[in-house]
């Protein structure tokens, strides 16, 4: 059934920290990789060597340029993959039930089996969360690695979304937001977390943090003007060099 | 949106023959024998052949049968039963006139409600989308729904009520385009609100996620199929609506009808083209592009 369940036991998602992520991309590798040698159809390439290359991916990262009102422009780096929506647009217009919420954690997911690629949930998602994978012919997105996070044949530490555990800077981090408790909901109320298009009235989950304020550059100490200046003038042996090689 | 030329067919055949059938179950004309037979087989073979053509761009048409299922939620379910309803209805009430020369007029009555639910319903699919502004309107079933009762009408030989209906449709069209062209920027999002940096300033897109191109903007944000919008909306208003209601207007005759209704699909076609590429989905916001 592609109803939306009326709550779900846990929601788990990601939060995105726009403050500390370098834009190094390696998030979009490791997701590539696991998602391709894992659940589901693999991910495909079209012409990946050739001049018109194109792919797959599941998550992919943008950048952008701020302009405050005064001061200098910030280069923003924003990972964008699905965020698991609680109103899932996406879900609702599925006309063959492939796409499902689940009550257990709230992860959105495609029974590709079911799948016809009418690509109609991917019209309906405001992120750019759904590509159609274009050898399969079905839709593919983001799973949260739910073939990583419950599988016991994996260590501990790697049971997070590929995402997570590859980050070298820590701007990602994986949880139940749906719990006030953990430590992402602790993440998202110190750091004033937000949901993208809110007016879409989608209901996110992912959260993104928004970058602090910047070092100011024209923060200088008040007593700077009563400094003496720095010598302009060589003495000494340079000065004398100086000197003579002026009068050449 | 990319105008897939499989679903402009699809809409602006199926529109027709929809369209066309509602007033067959109405009984306007009221034919029997072999003249039902050719109506009724224009009308089949406008509808189903759209709905044909709506399966080229599955991904997996083999299992377009699942599309029945979710009736409860899905626009588009919803529009594949009623589709199939109403082509049933229709050809059992058709086949009551070709071969029996009895009209069962109930039959004719729901095959009708249901011909029109079904363009309704594919208008839905699109007026749903709250991520493509331009669509997300009550216009947009107007729209859908004028342009099929006067292209049916134009099929059926109705002049009287082709002309009224094709003149409403076109001023429908008018109206949609007016609210289309402001919808974007009137609706809420912009890069600010999808990026959730615009209360520190001014967002611009510095560097894409990739090099190339990839499904979301071939699909997505198609903005090459704008370039000729004016004309094509001056040629989708005159071929759509102005010409079939001044051929109409003169005295009647068949090869003027068949030419009213070659100029009409045409028109439409043009229409449902700027339809799909003049529509900016929000994901193109992402991108810097709209």
């Amino acid at each position: 059934m592609t109803t939306l369940p009326e709550a779900t036991t846990r929601k788990l998602g990601l939060v995105i920290d726009l403050d500390t992520c370098v834009g190094c991309h390696a998030c979009v590798i490791a997701c590539k990789g696991w998602n391709t040698e894992n659940y589901g159809a693999p991910l495909s390439d079209q012409d990946p060597y050739g001049a018109a290359p194109s792919g797959t991916f599941l998550n992919r990262i943008h950048s952008y340029e701020v302009q405050p009102a005064t001061g200098t422009a910030q280069l923003v780096h924003f990972p964008k993959s699905c965020l698991h929506c609680e109103d899932a647009p996406c879900v609702t217009v599925c006309p063959t039930g492939a796409s499902y919420k689940r009550v257990e954690d709230g992860i959105v997911l495609v029974n590709e089996s079911d799948c016809i690629g009418c690509g109609l949930c991917a019209w309906a998602c405001p992120y750019g969360a759904r590509e159609m994978d274009q050898a399969e012919g079905v839709m593919k997105k983001c799973t949260l690695c739910v073939d990583r996070i419950y599988n016991e044949n994996l260590p501990e530490v790697d049971r997070v979304p590929a995402c997570v555990r590859t980050c070298p800077a820590g701007a990602r981090h994986f949880g139940d937001l749906g719990d006030p408790e953990s430590d992402v909901s602790k993440l998202v109320a110190t750091r004033g977390g937000m949901d993208l298009m809110p007016e879409q009235g989608t209901k996110p989950v992912n959260k993104y943090l928004p970058p602090r304020p910047r070092d100011r550059l024209d923060e200088v100490d008040v007593l700077a003007p009563l400094l003496a200046p720095v010598a302009a003038e060589p003495t000494g042996f340079l000065g004398w060099l100086d000197r003579a090689l002026e009068r050449l | 949106m990319h105008p897939a030329p499989s679903v402009i067919a699809f809409t602006t055949l199926s529109g027709a023959g929809f369209g066309l059938l509602f007033w067959l179950g109405l009984g306007l004309p009221a034919v029997t024998g072999w003249v039902a037979f050719v109506f009724f087989a224009i009308a089949f073979a406008l509808a189903a052949g759209g709905l044909m053509a709506s399966t080229f761009h599955l991904g997996h048409p083999e299992r377009a049968w699942k599309a029945f299922s979710q009736w409860r939620s899905s626009w588009l379910s919803r529009e594949g039963v009623c589709a199939v309803a109403a082509l049933l209805s229709m050809g059992a009430y058709g086949a009551g006139l070709v071969f029996f020369g009895t009209r069962l007029a109930p039959l004719g009555w729901l095959g009708a409600a249901l011909s029109l639910g079904t363009v309704f319903t594919t208008s839905m699919i699109y007026a749903q989308l709250r991520t493509v502004p331009r669509w997300q309107s009550p216009l947009t079933p107007a729209l859908f729904i004028t342009i099929a009762l006067g292209g049916g009408a134009l099929l059926a030989g109705q002049v009287t009520a082709a002309m009224a209906l094709l003149a409403l449709a076109g001023l429908v069209q008018l109206i949609w385009w007016r609210r289309g062209d402001r919808a974007l920027a009137e609706s809420a999002t912009d890069i600010a609100s999808a990026t959730g940096l615009g209360r520190i300033g001014t967002v611009r897109s510095f560097a894409p996620p990739h090099t190339g191109t990839n499904y979301l903007l071939r699909e997505m944000v198609h903005e090459v199929g704008r370039r000729h919008a004016r004309r094509l909306r001056v040629i989708a208003l005159a071929l759509g609506y102005a010409v079939p209601v001044v051929l109409l207007a003169l005295p009647f005759g068949h090869a003027l009808a068949a030419l009213a209704v070659v100029s009409h699909l045409a028109g439409i076609a043009a229409s449902r083209w700027l339809f799909f590429a003049e529509a900016e989905h929000v994901v193109g916001l992402y991108y810097g592009k709209r």
